[in-house]
């Protein structure tokens, strides 16, 4: 059942993710609510199908990487129906959800199977640090979807190719509001993060920071986007170099994901 | 009754003979109730604008109406049939339905798919409707036409892109800015096509507006205009810092701005962007400063492009809307047709209920001891009976088939039904 609802949901954001991408090439009003609507039914089938697994395996699912990338996905999604709901830009699907349809392709190639949860990752930090880690990383990533739209449009106002995506993508005022309000959000989700993970590294192995690849990613995460945040408020780099930065931080972060647990030996790597 | 359209507009007539025959002030009400004095007139709407004056009436005969509309044309408007019969185009029926709705949709438009004529046609057909002047024909005709045309506008996006350069400012500094309120502006130089371009912003909320102008008085008067403050020319450098929006024509033969100066200026904004416009032949800025990040600089052939594109586009989008209007104008050539069985199908159920009423009479005084159930009952069974009977016949005088006028005729003689009496 948890297994039918993940591929269904996952047909969906397919679905969805064609739909967004014919979109930027030939679409109007009509498609991009098509993306959405179908993007919220996977949404609704997505969710369920992480409550199921959050019953059979008894805590957060997330100690897999079949489990992580699903919930990074779930997350993203998430965000975007926040920023769609708030700024209602329908082509913004056609940036995000295929970075989402990539990560949840990733978890359905991942094994599936329950292992039992180690004694060190039985705790109450587990939901709490990885939650903030995730919701900070999912709007890391909606930020580098709306940084490449802000490329994108800025490109055309360059260039003064003003086609029909042109029109449809937004101001590059909206976008580059958004790309900080996305980093000024995340900042303290990744900080929070990085904390609660030093707490509970301390309960568990007895020490607050070991130089962990995980960890030290993490840092050269927080690192990018600290710079972005104070290069920003004190000189004023706004717009291209704030989407191309948050892009960056992005990369990294997709590194820190999979680099750190598919090619580093690390203590966050599942084992 | 008969759907009769006289008119003329830019594409027939010039500017002179339009003015001749405009309706404007008193003339439009004394105007429309002498086109209703015409015998043949039944109702009339009557729509005059700068580009067109259009009369929209029924009439009970077409030739005999135009001859008299024609007539009334030269003796209101003083001014000889020969001078104007030319330019004159009439519709009628069909053609008629299709041309107000074209006309509504702003696809007979100069400028295809501007908005103003819309708000034009619905004045001058509740100016229509203040005076009673109009009835069921074509009350529905304008009602139509109007939601036709909101189709049009929401199905298509023939009214979505600026053709005029001005209008392509605007819409390029929202595509940078969202919301031009709160935003500040510099007019550099004094054109006269700078200050169109500097209304127009003005009107979508550009609040702070500065004029830097090399003789500084005209910049004051300039300044005035716009409730904005005059800057003396050789201090706009410094008042760039400040400003979001540049437009310039300053008629000078050299750069005024330059590329260095621009980055000095970008940097003490921090980076904050800049849209400018250079509306001076030959050009007064440095294109080299389009390539400063933030900073976006449109010329003059620049707008005339996106203006070009955009007038291609509404040409495109004219076709959408053509196709639109067929549409629409079939559904009321169907409407129309029906409406001409409809006095034979309520003459038929007249006729019934009369029958009814009739017999129910006389069985209540044969029988004057039933009680009122009974009767009721026997209403009822009868109200039945004619009911299946006349349904047959509605229902084929409902239908849209070609023999409908000899299918009328025949129901009226089968029934006895006189049907003149029930016209209009």
């Amino acid at each position: 059942m948890g297994t039918v609802l993940f591929e269904l949901a996952l047909t969906f954001y397919f679905a969805a993710t064609i739909i967004s991408i014919v979109d930027i090439f030939k679409g109007g009003k009509e498609s991009s609510r098509l993306t959405i609507f179908i993007t919220g039914a996977g949404f609704a089938i997505h969710s369920i199908s992480i409550i199921y697994r959050y019953i059979a395996v008894g805590h957060l699912p997330i100690t897999s990487m079949h489990e992580a990338s699903s919930f990074f996905a779930w997350c993203i999604v998430l965000i975007f129906f926040f920023l769609e709901y708030r700024y209602k830009i329908g082509i913004m699907g056609s940036f995000i959800l295929p970075i989402v349809f990539i990560l949840m392709l990733s978890s359905s190639v991942f094994p599936r199977e329950i292992r039992p949860l180690t004694p060190v990752l039985q705790s109450y930090w587990l939901p709490v640090h990885t939650f903030l880690a995730f919701l900070g990383n999912a709007a890391f990533a909606v930020a580098c979807g709306i940084g490449t739209m802000y490329l994108l449009q800025e490109h055309y106002l360059k260039s003064k190719h003003l086609g029909d995506l042109f029109k449809r993508l937004p101001s590059l005022q909206v976008l580059d509001e958004i790309n900080y309000r996305l980093i000024t959000i995340g900042f303290p989700l990744l900080t929070l993060a990085i904390i609660t993970g030093a707490l509970w590294a301390e309960s568990a192995w007895g020490s607050y920071w070991r130089w962990d690849p995980k960890e030290v990613w993490s840092l050269i995460t927080w690192f990018i986007y600290a710079l972005v945040l104070h290069v920003r408020l004190t000189a004023g780099w706004r717009g291209k170099r704030a989407a191309i930065l948050s892009i960056i931080g992005f990369l990294a972060i997709l590194f820190t994901f999979f680099g750190v647990n598919l090619l580093l030996k690390s203590l966050h790597a599942f084992a | 009754m008969k759907i009769l359209i006289i008119g003329l507009n830019h594409k027939t007539a010039n500017v002179e003979t339009r003015e001749r025959l405009a309706f404007n002030g008193p003339k439009l009400e004394e105007g429309v109730f002498g086109l209703k004095k015409i015998p043949e007139v039944k109702e009339v709407v009557v729509l005059s604008t700068c580009n067109r004056v259009e009369l929209y009436t029924c009439v009970s005969n077409t030739a005999s109406a135009i001859e008299n509309i024609k007539n009334f044309l030269s003796g209101f408007h003083n001014i000889a049939r020969s001078d104007f019969e030319k330019s004159l185009y009439i519709h009628t029926d069909t053609d008629a339905i299709k041309h107000i709705f074209r006309v509504s949709s702003s696809l007979d438009s100069m400028v295809v798919g501007e908005p103003q004529i819309l708000g034009q046609l619905k004045d001058a057909f509740d100016f229509a409707l203040s005076k009673k002047t109009t009835g069921v024909l074509l009350n529905k005709l304008m009602k139509k036409a109007i939601s036709t045309a909101k189709r049009v506008r929401t199905e298509t996006r023939i009214a979505e892109n600026a053709v005029s350069i001005s209008f392509a400012a605007v819409e390029l500094a929202k595509k940078i800015f969202t919301d031009l309120s709160g935003k500040s502006f510099m007019l550099l130089g004094a054109g006269e096509m700078a200050e169109l371009a500097a209304r127009h912003l003005v009107n979508n909320g550009v609040t702070d507006v500065k004029v830097a102008n090399r003789t500084y008085e005209r910049g004051c008067e300039l300044a005035k205009e716009f409730n904005g403050k005059a800057v003396k020319f050789e201090e706009f450098l410094n008042e760039l810092i400040h400003t979001d929006i540049v437009i310039c024509s300053t008629g000078a033969s050299t750069y005024v701005l330059l590329k260095d100066h621009m980055q000095k200026v970008m940097k003490k904004r921090k980076q904050k962007p800049v849209f400018i416009i250079d509306i001076s032949v030959p050009r007064n800025i440095d294109p080299e400063i389009n390539k400063i990040d933030n900073v976006y600089l449109y010329d003059v052939d620049d707008l005339q492009d996106v203006v070009d594109t955009n007038i291609l586009e509404r040409k495109k989008e004219a076709e959408k809307a053509e196709k639109i209007i067929d549409e629409d104008v079939e559904k009321f050539t169907k409407w129309m047709s029906s409406l001409d069985s409809v006095p034979t199908i309520v003459a038929l159920r007249q006729k019934a209920e009369e029958i009814k009423n009739e017999e129910m009479e006389k069985f209540r005084n044969k029988f004057p001891d039933l009680d009122d159930e009974k009767v009721k009952a026997v209403e009822y069974m009868a109200t039945a009976i004619i009911n299946k009977l006349i349904h047959p016949p509605t229902a084929a005088l409902r239908e849209d088939t070609e023999d409908r006028d000899e299918l009328i005729a025949m129901i009226k003689k089968l029934y006895g039904i006189n049907g003149d009496e029930n016209e209009e």
